[in-house]
């Protein structure tokens, strides 16, 4: 593990997508402390403030502190979507494996259900489920996991695929062994690599998911600072008062690239192409 | 004397660690080459064979650096040059033609376009003249109707005309000097025996250099005027092929030479010991001194200069002391009375009819394989030996339920059934067959230690665990000679041939009744090759294993069988003790196979009996050696299923062709069977 974290920043592009990723992890942990001021109070006083010593990032216009916000605006997206790379990962990982080894009509025709996910529109379909079920983390994480699972499902079983045909695993058929250990000593073992760098990246389109969520109105409600939401309601005065949408974006998006950066290093570290690993 | 064509005045090269080390793959090596001159550098895997034809071309692989040194091709110092002039040379005066032809070729344009392209590039001609001197040069390469082939793409062609194509495409460029890296591996000894044959005539008449570069002596034998044998990054010797093959003065080549198995000469060659100094590691003695049977403490002081002995040069001070005899062992035969396992008129067949086809009823192809059978005795080792495609490898996996049978009966000595797959056989049936497998590379988890890969099989059958497992794995590597401080390690960690090794403890793990041996030896360097196959007649007369030993090489099949069966096209050909299948009379396919051999021996040479081609699948009526039999005696050959003729005990010869035993020398022909006058 020290080895494969010195190789990672041993590149720029390691370091820096290591750096930006901890950093915004250090951030939403500590946010209480670094943040100036209380994200959710506001002050009629100081509405539409430009940046300025006392606020660094300006005010909203709702008078908050946007510099706090913007500190805040990770926490719950990074838990969620967190959460749902997990899911994701685990759920898509092991039926990837499962089909990857088993082949077959089994194979053949969960693929095609598969295939029928992959082709819906998901952010309308999950608009639906979240209408139904409501909008709570409760709801996201398991459908913003079931959709992203299916993708890993794809891309986990292409690989296990190519590993079930090694002769290591038709020795172990040919020895007699059951389906449980063959998944789990000789298959999963070869595969935990891709598993990791595949989680690491759902994981960035996700952020980008649920920032796209709270966005519309269904992932954060307000008042919870979240970066989507802000970026929704600061929208109309784009013009005029820029550091509302402005700071909300960069901070997604460098935690984005940051995860993209070390997804990529990790998967290199590994000895990992990721055209490989994430062609779907 | 001429010029040489190329010349390599005393390069060295390797890595550059960070620390500034340097980690050399080549050291020091001097070799010229004359213009039309065959040259052939062979080594074992690591002994920079490849890096030193590289190097000719002024190219080296990502990573290495030019210590000293310099590699002169046609008066152009070709790492002094810049890149621009050297990748203008390369390819159109001297010319690559890598070991897999078949991936060198661009899959999705035709064979015509390719060499077009070729010419394009190192010539000055008009579209109009590319064309016809595409035509010229696929005649050139006597591939059948180049119109024809010059519109196809690479997979339609076969192994040796993909491999005559990308000869084709070299000569685009009218090279002065091909460089071929491993020509042969991997084609069957049918075409390989054609390719060098065709290689050599085209050196001969086109006056072309050609550097060869193999791990198969057989191979240089017969294509090479000169041999360099290379051992850890050096020459060791080198000078006329003849001589050196004749009377090696190097022990490295002497030991390579005797670890070799010969057609004519039964049992196991002599196994060198030990391995080569790894690569890049600093050498203060002899690279060969833990692997000598002549070492003695003046090898130690220093690395021995190359010295000129006649015409060869040698690395060894001590080249004229009389070499210590290298003895091949007889295999001792262990063969019992008790049957092991019996195959009855099998047949295997991996077409699965379509919805359409079942429809419209459409007669199914000729099985895979069809009306195998044979007896394996206890203790005994029936070797399968065919080309490609022949069927070997299905057998074995049928035996192993990884392939169903559609007909016929698989039953072990006890009558026990083996035709059912592997998810209907018993624990217990399990344990009895084992396989070892053709690349122990693949066929080890990369992630998992060495014990844990011993242990799999003695949880799974014996329900052992913990210590008393351990135990047991350690055992196991022990009887294959691996020390037990092996067992936490990985096998990224393992040489090729202990990797085999393991493979070979793990099939054992489950003292199994028959063992399966597909291919086990053919990855490895000859050298390892004499030991694994030691390792196995060992264990067999230890532990009275039975054997099915599936080769394509036929020298290494008769040194280690009992009984041999001849398979072409999944059909049994000829089978029979091994002693009376390798000689007269054969089976015209058997024969082919035969004199196609390439021994490293100066004196043979190949005897090109059926024409080069690659059948796809088996023909549907007759004979299955029927398209290529240079012995064809008439329509019976394709209609009616040749007749199983007894010659002496238990010697079966499937074939038209009346093979009495008196007449056994001069093949003769039925007189009931000769075409009507």
């Amino acid at each position: 593990m020290r080895k494969l974290i010195a190789t990672i920043a041993s590149k720029p592009s390691g370091a820096l997508g290591l750096g930006l990723t901890l950093f915004h992890l250090v951030l939403a942990v500590l946010a209480p402390w670094i943040a100036p001021f209380d994200p959710t109070v506001q002050n009629a006083d100081a509405i539409l403030l430009p940046p300025n010593a006392t606020h660094w990032m300006g005010t909203d216009t709702l008078g908050r502190d946007v510099f706090s916000r913007v500190v805040h605006g990770g926490r719950l997206a990074i838990a969620v979507t967190f959460s749902a790379a997990v899911v994701a990962t685990l759920w898509g990982g092991f039926a990837g494996i499962f089909f990857g080894t088993v082949g077959g009509r089994v194979d053949e025709y969960s693929m095609r259900i598969a295939d029928a996910f992959l082709s819906m529109p998901w952010l309308l379909f999950l608009l639906l489920i979240i209408s139904i079920g409501g909008a709570g983390p409760l709801t996201i994480i398991p459908t913003l996991g079931f959709f992203y699972g299916v993708a890993v499902l794809r891309v986990v079983r292409g690989a296990a695929m190519q590993i079930s045909a090694r002769d290591f695993v038709t020795a172990a058929k040919a020895r007699g062994e059951a389906l449980w250990p063959i998944l789990t000593r000789e298959m999963f073992p070869n595969l935990s690599d891709i598993l990791l760098v595949e989680g690491a990246m759902r994981w960035s389109w996700m952020l980008l998911a649920f920032s796209s969520l709270s966005f519309l109105g269904f992932g954060a409600t307000p008042p919870t600072p979240d970066w989507g939401l802000m970026v929704a309601q600061e929208r109309g005065l784009l013009s005029t008062a820029p550091w509302g949408v402005f700071w909300p974006c960069v901070a997604l998006s460098s935690l984005i690239i940051g995860i993209n950066l070390l997804a990529d290093a990790v998967g290199k570290a590994l000895g990992l192409d990721r055209a490989t690993a994430a062609a779907v | 004397m001429t010029e040489p064509l190329i010349k390599i005045e005393d390069l060295s090269l390797g890595f550059t660690a960070k620390d500034g080390r340097q980690a050399p793959i080549l050291r020091g090596l001097s070799l010229e080459l004359a213009p039309g001159e065959t040259l052939g550098i062979v080594g074992e895997s690591g002994s920079g064979k490849s890096t030193v034809a590289l190097a000719m071309m002024g190219y080296l692989k990502p990573g290495l650096s030019v210590f000293r040194g310099r590699a002169v091709f046609d008066g152009n110092d070709m790492f002094a040059l810049p890149e621009k002039q050297r990748a203008r040379l390369r390819g159109s005066s001297i010319a690559l033609i890598p070991q897999n032809a078949g991936q060198a070729l661009t899959p999705t344009l035709k064979i015509g376009q390719q060499i077009g392209e070729a010419l394009r590039l190192h010539t000055a001609l008009t579209a109009g003249e590319r064309g016809i001197k595409v035509l010229e040069l696929l005649n050139r390469v006597r591939l059948p109707s180049p119109e024809d082939i010059a519109k196809r793409y690479p997979h339609e062609l076969s192994g040796g005309q993909q491999q005559r194509a990308a000869v084709a495409m070299a000569l685009a460029g009218n090279a002065k000097a091909l460089l071929l890296d491993e020509p042969t591996t991997g084609l069957d000894v049918t075409t390989q025996a054609h390719i060098l044959e065709f290689l050599r005539s085209l050196a001969k008449e086109l006056g072309v250099a050609m550097i060869y570069v193999s791990h198969d002596l057989g191979v240089i034998a017969r294509a090479a005027d000169r041999v360099a044998v290379m051992y850890a990054g050096m020459l060791v010797e080198e000078g006329p092929t003849a001589e050196v093959l004749r009377a090696p003065n190097h022990p490295y080549t002497r030991g390579l030479l005797a670890s070799i198995p010969r057609l004519g000469e039964p049992g196991i060659p002599a196994s060198m010991p030990g391995m080569p100094p790894a690569v890049g590691s600093e050498l203060t003695a002899c690279a060969f001194i833990d692997r000598c049977p002549q070492a003695r403490t003046a090898c130690r002081d220093g690395v021995p200069q190359l010295e000129r002995r006649g015409g060869v040069r040698v690395r060894c001070p001590f080249a004229g002391e009389p070499a210590p005899e290298h003895v091949t062992a007889l295999r001792e035969p262990q063969v019992q009375e008790a049957r092991a396992l019996e195959l009855r008129d099998v047949a295997i067949s991996y077409h699965k009819p379509g919805l359409m086809e079942r429809w419209l009823k459409k007669p199914e192809p000729a099985p895979t394989v069809d009306r195998a059978g044979f007896i394996l005795k206890k203790g005994e080792t029936l070797g399968l030996v065919g080309e490609s495609g022949s069927g070997k490898s299905t057998i074995l996996r049928a035996i192993a339920g990884l392939a169903g049978t559609r007909k016929g009966s698989v039953t072990l000595g006890d009558g026990e059934s083996l035709n059912a797959p592997v998810a209907g056989r018993g624990r217990e049936t399990l344990r009895k067959v084992q396989m070892i497998f053709q690349n122990a590379d693949a066929s080890l988890n990369p992630r998992q230690s060495i014990g844990e890969i011993l242990m799999a099989p003695l949880k799974l059958y014996f329900g052992l665990k913990g210590a008393e497992a351990q135990a047991r794995a350690e055992a196991l590597l022990e009887a294959v000679r691996l020390p037990a401080r092996y067992m936490p390690r990985f096998p990224g960690q393992l040489s090729g041939g202990e990797k085999q090794r393991v493979g070979v403890a793990r099939a054992f793990a489950a003292n199994p009744e028959v063992t399966l041996c597909d291919e086990v030896t053919s990855a490895l360097d000859v050298s390892v090759q004499a030991a694994a196959l030691a390792l196995l007649t060992r264990l067999q007369k230890e532990n009275g294993s039975s054997y099915i030993f599936v080769s394509h090489d036929l020298a290494v099949v008769r040194a280690v069988s009992d009984r041999v069966a001849v398979l072409y096209q999944g059909r049994i050909c000829e089978t029979g003790p091994a002693e009376q299948v390798y000689a007269p009379p054969y089976h015209p396919y058997t024969q082919t196979l035969m004199g196609a051999v390439l021994e490293p021996d100066p004196d043979t040479a190949p005897i090109l009996l059926a024409n080069d081609m690659s059948e796809k699948a088996p023909p549907a009526t007759g004979c299955p050696f029927q398209r290529r039999c240079a012995k064809r005696i008439g329509s019976i050959c394709d209609t009616v299923v040749p007749p199983a003729q007894e010659l002496q005990s238990g010697h079966v010869i499937h074939c038209h062709i009346q093979m009495s035993g008196t007449e056994a020398e001069k093949i003769g022909v039925a007189p009931e069977l000769l075409p009507a006058e």
